[in-house]
């Protein structure tokens, strides 16, 4: 544990999370290491002509909340959205062909490795403009009140895009309607090659909420099982009409800002995230809780790997053999 | 705000673009409140909100009453939050609502480009066409006793830069209800810009729903000398210079595009042929703003109909000044369409 790892308040253990539940997050974190992990080894072949910017490290929050929402529940996500992406629902062959800019992908090569869409599942599209999404999710929640359903909205949203003044007249609003809205801080510490430090005279990114009377929770953003339970209670308190939720999930970036790897880590890191013991693993956390303390075998995990692996091959396989987009539709979709 | 009331009635003549019919007619204001009353009643997913909506003024008469009938729930104030409040609007259209998002002035937009440029014009195009962002943002601009730089600016030249975004301006009390209810019927992102000096114009007005269809200018005065291209109350000022032109020989064809995106370019086409004279008439600045766009398209496509240059009645590149005295010199009208069209027929 890091220094700002000490300062959370103890949620339990996850204890009250039922096996099958673990399982179900480990599922879908390793679903996204997996893919996250091909991409990366693939990516310097410059056949994904897209910036990517890896969820390495931070899957147990997209895991962890998305475990909460219904297919009718919408979510709002940034420019590192892959976890999130997949987390939802998304269809994963379309998103890899996304990353190879083929016409099947999933915004048919117009919207690249940033701009991930899976309206089928409640995904209606990521911004890469820092902050960009956070109104669209309050807008979402809007909607479901007027619309009288009991449907929630999530903001995902990174600690640079905490800085951002949309952040907080998005706040404001949801604060003054009641908005079924969650706002999903994931605070991975770095703005590009920027630490948190070096930008804000109080790194406590949960505290702003309290301005607009909206709870707020510090969360281990490692520790899977503590992102489902915060994230339960969250989304459900959200959903029976008590108005907007911040979530501040502490996480650690694994990987450069953008690219694969991060070749520049010596030069921009706090001497304290380059020490070998800084880095966690969530997805190797949970898989050790499932085996010492709920029994998991191990070939139950070989029996999900394996899977994860086919399905992961055959994605790629999908993605590099679609068409790419024709030339005479490049003003096709300007307007419906 | 009654000071400015009383100087748009001191210094900007009425104007009835049916003068001696007898039909139903309604002022530009009035005509704006009953298409968004139209627009409220036709389609529950519509819905309008904006910084003094429900005051007692109703954003220049235009929202009058229509909290008390359709309830807080689709008529509700808003915070001084343009960015998110914009931002909601985008959020709320892609759950499946109308938005109608009202501001007083376009330079108050200015805080909300991010979501206006990077996201309300790009969603239909970056995802291609999965989701369609059906919004109107209303705002009007203001112009005389010393609102000065920050509340008198058009920028309509800003927005029509962007793709993806459809921009509105009409002239007359008809074309603000049926180019309204076009917006709000329309399934993309329509800025709608309306002209302060514009609200007490009277004009017929059915009381039937209809729409304007985008792209179709109109020609509100029919002329053989000069084209001219006006926009919002320029289109009002070009009508008053034709009428003394005329009693100097001269005639003005004078063309109301409606929408400038999209433009209709036949329209400007089929005059310049018949004219060979262009002129562009517009309440925002000159230098790469839309005039500049409409002289290049008449110099792309309809160059071999010119006789003369082109000329441009823009405001000068300064922003706007506060004194009454230095409004005077720098507003163009009348005077300023006048000498333009006699220069060109020298």
């Amino acid at each position: 544990m890091t220094g700002i790892m000490n300062e959370y308040q103890s949620y339990g253990d996850g204890s009250q999370i039922g096996t099958e539940q673990l399982l179900s997050l480990y599922r879908v974190m390793a679903r996204i290491r997996l893919v996250e992990l091909k991409i990366e080894s693939l990516y310097h072949l410059d056949e994904m002509k897209t910036p990517i910017h890896l969820s390495l490290g931070e899957e147990a929050v997209a895991a962890g909340v998305c475990a909460h929402l219904h297919p009718e529940d919408l979510i709002f996500s940034s420019h590192r959205s892959h976890a999130h992406y997949l987390a939802k629902g998304g269809d994963l062959k379309a998103m890899i062909a996304e990353l190879y800019c083929k016409e099947t992908g999933c915004a048919k090569g117009r919207g690249g490795s940033m701009h991930l869409i899976d309206v089928s599942v409640g995904h209606l599209g990521s911004s890469a403009i820092v902050g960009g999404s956070i109104p669209h999710a309050v807008g979402a929640a809007l909607a479901f009140m007027m619309q009288d359903k009991k449907s929630v909205a999530v903001s995902f949203l990174g600690d640079a895009a905490s800085e951002e003044g949309v952040f907080f007249e998005s706040m404001s609003l949801a604060a003054l309607k009641r908005l079924p809205v969650v706002f999903v801080c994931e605070n991975n510490f770095y703005s590009v090659c920027s630490h948190i430090s070096a930008r804000q005279p109080n790194p406590d990114i949960a505290m702003r909420a309290r301005a607009f009377d909206i709870p707020a929770v510090k969360v281990d953003g490692m520790d899977a099982g503590q992102v489902f339970m915060k994230a339960g209670d969250a989304i459900h308190q959200a959903r029976q009409g008590s108005g907007p939720y911040v979530l501040e999930c502490c996480v650690q970036r694994w990987r450069a800002h953008a690219g694969a790897g991060d070749p520049l880590r010596e030069k921009y890191r706090a001497p304290q995230d380059l020490k070998p013991e800084w880095m966690r693993d969530p997805l190797a956390d949970l898989e050790q809780v499932l085996r010492s303390q709920r029994a998991v075998k191990e070939t139950v995990f070989q029996e999900i790997t394996g899977m994860l692996n086919g399905e992961i091959e055959e994605a790629f396989h999908y993605a590099q053999n679609g068409p790419l987009p024709r030339k005479e539709d490049l003003k096709k979709y300007l307007f419906a | 705000m009654p000071w400015t009331k009383l100087q748009i009635e001191r210094e900007e003549p009425a104007f009835d673009e049916n003068a001696g019919q007898d039909v139903r007619k309604l002022s530009f204001g009035e005509a704006l409140r009953e298409a968004l009353d139209q627009a409220l009643a036709r389609d529950p997913r519509v819905y309008a909100m904006g910084q003094g909506i429900d005051d007692p003024g109703g954003i220049f008469g235009t929202t009058l009453g229509l909290r008390e009938k359709y309830g807080p729930r689709r008529i509700f104030d808003t915070p001084l939050a343009e960015e998110a409040t914009i931002g909601m609007a985008i959020g709320s259209a892609m759950a499946g609502l109308r938005p109608v998002s009202i501001h007083n002035r376009p330079d108050f937009l200015m805080m909300a480009m991010d979501q206006i440029v990077n996201a309300a014009s790009k969603w239909c195009y970056m995802f291609s066409g999965q989701v369609p962002i059906p919004l109107v943002i209303r705002a009007c601009i203001g112009r005389g006793w010393g609102s000065a730089a920050q509340h008198s600016q058009s920028l309509h030249g800003l927005f029509t830069h962007v793709p993806g975004l459809k921009i509105v301006m009409p002239s007359t009390a008809y074309d603000a209800k049926g180019l309204f209810i076009a917006s709000v019927a329309d399934p993309n992102p329509v800025l709608f810009i309306e002209h302060r000096w514009l609200y007490q114009h009277k004009g017929y007005v059915p009381q039937d729903v209809y729409a304007v269809p985008f792209g179709q200018g109109t020609v509100k005065r029919p002329g053989r000398d000069i084209t001219v291209i006006a926009i919002s109350h320029m289109v009002i000022e070009s009508l008053r210079a034709a009428e003394q032109l005329e009693k100097k020989g001269i005639s003005l064809e004078v063309i109301d595009p409606r929408t400038l995106c999209p433009f209709d370019e036949g329209l400007l086409l089929k005059s310049l042929e018949k004219t060979g004279k262009l002129m562009v008439a517009d309440v925002d600045w000159k230098t790469s703003g839309f005039a500049a766009e409409v002289v290049a398209l008449a110099a792309e496509k309809g160059f071999s109909f010119l006789k003369k240059p082109p000329v441009r009645v823009c405001l000068p590149d300064i922003p706007t000044p506060a004194s009454y005295v230095l409004e005077e010199a720098f507003y163009p009208g009348v005077a300023d369409i006048v000498a333009a069209a006699e220069r060109l027929m020298a």
